[in-house]
Formats: structure tokens, sequence, C-alpha cells
């Protein structure tokens, strides 16, 4: 048993060295052709001849949907628990506070009557996310230990008990007719639609992509390094000069922020929005779905977040021994997380830094540059 | 006076750790501060450092009052600290940990100075540039925690047990660096178990017992002192 994991790990290093070492035309091919991949994705033409890979209960494109936001999420989220290592229970919440505001200003459900356009309030709505993150760190990324945990969990059930229970946030009833991103095709219909996800699935492809290069920037400058060092010994990253209180609220407030536009997204798209979509559950299933596919590591992130949500929607319509597999999603999940914590407790795709620091001095470790 | 600690108490909670201690570290002086276990050694380090809040008293850098100011803002005044328990991190390289002890340092020609002068001190650390923290032996460790927190070219060196786990010649070695650090203008604060060697090597050294200081002298003097002799020399 264990030396076939060995290996499947040691294989795995190995394509994670022939990755690495390969020249860096190659990289930017294979790269360029697994974005082109899932650009082409949502076209019928295209994902037809993908064998088992569309799911049969359920329509394709608006899974895709479904899936770029919790892989946009999950981007997110790594800031805070995978690069700053800061346990967000709540994430949800956040997502919550940017659709609710979206919805609020926008539905003409709302006892504002704001009626503002959708473009207009995505900075608004991301600009409170962020300030509702600022405002649950403030206080308690002072604090050493669980606090955070508690605290945002705690916020998720705030936000969801207000939505479930305040006439202001509408409730079960919800908001309706929340409008969509502008945008005409040259026939005069709009672009961004219910019936057609494909143009919301793009917009979030592209979003994920430019949130991708952007963390991979932070990632590699003096901010990353100094989130890197708070994660690994927060005592002694306060005595190389880390300011680490500032770096923690940053990594918070950034990924709160993500969240915020995720949200937005979701409420233009699904031009609903009620109290419904924001079961706690879904914020352990991010978390989960992080650290399944490697906490620290961007495509261990993006991998884990698409990997969970499409594998959640793919047991639609599949009947085992006359069950539907669907009803037992979150059984199989919890399985799958349990043998891949005793296995592979670094994720799927981990952090060379962060699989040192698992590994410790089980094994000669390199990192290298 | 480079340091100046007059009267600080600490509190753990209701415990009270140090008791309205005071003590002065010169430029260019090694200091050493020598204690059973449980004394407050380590706490005097950590209120120094701004790692714990003191409950009164001042602690005085270059003439300015630094008791309030937060630990990172101490780190760019010249202070640092190579922690007990060596607190390398563990997923970063030899190299990586070193960088992130220049971490509040901008100067690039100097901070490749301070490089190339730690792994000449520590040749050992050069030979293992690659290797994660993590994964070096508990005396590498060590080695690095010093180097690291010279890396920051401070002022003043709070070293806390740099000797701790480190094989007889090890011991020697590091106190040998120690003081060529020393020599080479860095102000050190140094916490040891290993009194004997401590001592022989400081300036000056205070013993600190639950939380007082209870003596004060120059190094020799300390080391000839009969009472240090028998509580923290092994000798009878
Ligand atoms: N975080 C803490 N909470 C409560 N009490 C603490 C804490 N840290 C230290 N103490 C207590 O404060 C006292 C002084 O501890 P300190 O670590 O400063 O000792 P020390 O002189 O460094 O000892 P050693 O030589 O064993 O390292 C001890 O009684 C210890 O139990
Ligand atoms: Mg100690």
């Amino acid at each position: 048993m264990t030396t076939v994991l060995e290996r499947v790990r040691s294989g795995r290093e190995a394509a994670g060295e022939r990755w690495r070492g390969a020249p860096r035309w190659v990289r930017w091919a294979l790269l360029v052709a697994v974005i082109a991949f899932f650009y082409a994705l949502p076209n019928r033409e295209f994902y037809q001849y993908l064998g088992p890979i569309p799911t049969p209960g359920a329509n394709f494109t608006q899974v895709l949907f479904t899936v770029s936001i919790y892989v946009l999420l999950a981007v997110g989220l790594n800031i805070v628990v995978g690069f700053a290592g800061l346990l967000d229970l709540g994430y949800f919440g956040f997502f919550a506070v940017g659709a609710y505001t979206v919805a609020v200003l926008t539905s003409p459900s709302s006892n504002l009557k704001t009626l503002w356009p959708w473009l207009l309030v995505v900075p608004l709505a991301i600009g409170l996310t962020m300030l509702s993150g600022v405002m649950l760190g403030t206080p308690t990324l002072r604090l050493r230990g669980d606090y955070l945990a508690i605290v945002t969990l705690g916020f998720a059930e705030m936000i969801r008990i207000a939505a479930v229970s305040s006439e202001f946030l509408k409730g079960q009833r919800g908001f309706n007719q929340i409008p969509h991103p502008p945008g005409k095709y040259a026939d005069g219909k709009p672009f961004f639609g219910v019936l057609d996800a494909r143009p919301y699935y793009w917009l979030v492809l592209t979003l994920i992509i430019l949130v991708v290069i952007g963390v991979r920037n932070l990632t590699h400058s003096r901010v990353g390094r100094a989130w890197i060092s708070i994660r690994e010994d927060e005592d002694a990253a306060q005595l190389m000069g880390v300011p680490t209180f500032k770096f923690k609220l940053w990594a918070f407030a950034s990924g709160a922020a993500i969240a915020g536009l995720a949200g937005a997204l979701f409420a233009g798209k699904q031009n609903f929005v009620n109290s419904q979509n924001f079961e706690l559950l879904n914020s352990i299933i991010i978390l989960a779905a992080v650290i399944f596919g490697g906490s620290g590591n961007i495509v261990g992130a993006i991998v884990g977040g698409g990997l969970v949500a499409y594998m959640i929607e793919r047991f639609r319509g599949i009947e085992l021994f006359g069950v539907e597999l669907y009803e037992y999603r979150f059984l199989i999940f919890g399985l799958v997380l349990v043998v891949m914590m005793i296995f592979r407790p670094e994720g799927l795709i981990p952090n060379r830094r962060r699989a040192a620091e698992f590994k410790d001095r089980r094994k000669e470790v390199i990192v290298g540059e | 006076m480079l340091l100046e600690i007059e009267d600080v108490s600490l509190l753990y909670g209701r415990i009270q750790a140090l008791h309205g201690i005071s003590l002065t570290v010169a430029e260019g002086e090694i200091v050493a501060l020598i204690g059973a276990n449980g004394a407050g050694k380590s706490t005097t380090m950590r209120a120094i450092s701004g790692i714990r809040p003191i409950a009164t008293g001042s602690i005085r850098f270059e003439g300015e009052d630094i008791s309030k100011l937060r630990a990172d803002l101490r780190v760019r005044r010249g202070l640092c600290q190579a922690p007990e328990g060596r607190g390398i991190f563990p997923g970063m390289s030899v190299l990586e940990n070193l960088d992130m002890g220049a971490y509040t340092r901008r100067d690039r020609a100097g901070i490749a100075e301070d490089l190339a002068r730690v792994l000449d001190l520590f040749p050992r650390l050069a030979e293992r540039r690659k290797q994660a923290g993590g994964t070096l032996s508990g005396g590498e460790q060590q080695m690095l925690a010093v180097g690291r927190a010279l890396m920051s070219r401070p002022k003043l060196l709070l070293l806390d047990e740099p000797s701790m786990g480190l094989a007889p010649m090890l011991i020697q070695q590091i106190f040998d660096i120690i003081k060529e650090i020393n020599e080479q203008g860095t102000t050190v604060l140094l916490v040891e178990q290993n009194a004997q060697q401590a001592l022989a090597r400081a300036h000056r050294a205070y013993v600190l017992e639950t939380g007082k200081i209870v003596k004060t002298g120059t190094g020799a003097e300390l080391l000839h002192d009969p009472a240090v002799k028998e509580a923290y020399l092994g000798v009878a």
C-alpha cells in the first residue's frame, strides 16, 4: 500500500519537475491550450464530443457557471487560508454581502427603489464586502487562536439569519429582476441573460484569470513573503519586522473582496436572490475545496474548487444500486476528504513550501527558486 | 546608553513573570542575562522585542521610549531578536529565511554584503542554502536563527539561548561567533543557561531570579562570585 502511494507520489513529483524544467514556450503553449479549452467548453458543438464530462442530470453550461463561481471563491479563500494561514469558516457570508448589495440596490422588489444598473453597483458591492471584512478582522485578527474561526462562523450565520428574517432583505420571497451586465450582440439582443449562461461563464472565467494574475504578482512580492512568514510562524514574522496585523487584515479583506465580486456576479446571473442561497454548508464546502486542492497553491485552489463543485453536480442523474448518487453527494465528499487527509494532508497539488511544512523532517526537502 | 530598562513588570494573565527589573546595555557591549529555568529571561527578551506588552516601567532605546511601540517597528529601529526555540520558517529555504531577516531593509547592496558575511560566519548554512528550514538539524537551525537576526543589521542583537541543544564543539563555535559579531560592531544582549561560557565572554552580566534582578557585575566578577558559582556554574 505504502509503496504504491510512494510511487504515485514520486510520479507526481516527477511531473512537477518536468513542468518546472520545461522550456518557457512549452509552458506558455500548454497554458494557452488549457485556457482555450475552458473558453470553448460551454459550447455544445464542443462538449458533445467529450464523452462523460458533460453532466447528464443538469444543463452543462449552467453547471459550468456554478463551477466557475466556486473556482473564483476558492481562489479568494486561498489567499486567506492558504497564504496567510487564517481560518475563515464563514467565507460565504461575504459572498452573501456582495449578492445582497447588488440585489438591494438594483432590484425593483427592493424597498430602496434605487434601480441602479448592475455595473455601477459591482464596485460598491466589492467595497462593502471589503469593509465588512475590515470591520470583522480589526478586532479579531489582533488576537491569536481560534477567535477568527468563531467570529467568521458567527458572521456568516448572522447574515443568513438576517436574510431569512428581516423584512428589508425579503427572506424567502427574495429580490427578483436583478439586472444583467450591459452589452449587446450585433442584432441588438442583450449579451447577458437568464437562458444562456455562456456569457456569464466567460465573464467569470476572464475575471478568474485577472484575479489569478493579480494574486500571483502579490505572492511573489513582499506582501506574499509577509503572508507566508505569518502562516509559518507569526511570532517570528513579527520579530523580523513584519507588521503582522496589517498583513493579516489585508489578506482577510482582499479575500472578502473577491467573494463580494463573486456574489455580485451570481446575483446578476440568477436574476434573483433569496435567503436559500447562503447556507452554512457552502462555506464549509469551499474551505474543504481549498484544502482538498492544496491550500497555499493557486493552481491547487482552482483545481480543488472546480473539481468539488463539478463532482457534486456530476452526481445528479447517476444511479447506483437503485439510489441516486446526488442524494449522497456530501457523504461521498466527506469520505473523500477523510481519505485525503490520511494519505495526502497537504492537498492534491500542494504548495512546495506547504508540503515542506507538512513533511518537516521526514525527508530531505529542497526548496528551490 | 543603547538600551535602558527601568522597573519593568510583565504579566501573563494573572501570573506576574517580571517584578520591576532594571538593566542597561551600552553600545558595543556583550551583556549576559543568566538565571534558572523559569526565572524570566525569555520573558525579559519578549518585553524588549515587544512580543509581549509590559505592565509597568519603561524601555528606552537610543534614549527614546519604545515601551508602547509595536514589535515590528522596534525591528526597524535596530532591535532584532533570535527567539528561544529558534522560530525558523520551516517551509522557507535557508536563503529565504535569511532574506526574511532583511525584511525591513531595502538597500540591496547592503543586504548582499550582509548575506555574504553571514554565509561566511556560518559555512554550514552556505552548504545548505536551498534546504528547507524545517529540515535542518537543531544546531543548523540555531545558526540560521542567529544569522537571520544579523541580516536586519541590528544595533542591538537579542539572543535567547543560542547554544541550546548544541554539541560542545558547536557551543564553543557559536560563542566565538558571537564574540566576532560583537567585535564587528554589534551590541549583544545574551540569555544563556550556559553561564560559564556566557560570563567568560560578556562585558557585564545580570542574574535573574524569579522575575527579579538579584545581582550584577562584570562577567569576570560574576564568574568568580561564590553564590553564582554554586547556583549556576555547578561548582560547589
Ligand atoms: N505564555 C505564558 N503564559 C503564562 N505563563 C508564562 C508564559 N510564558 C512564560 N510564563 C511563565 O513565566 C515565567 C518565566 O518564563 P520564561 O520563559 O521567561 O523563563 P526563562 O527564564 O526563559 O526560562 P528557561 O531558562 O527555561 O527558558 C515562568 O514561570 C513561566 O512559566
Ligand atoms: Mg527561556
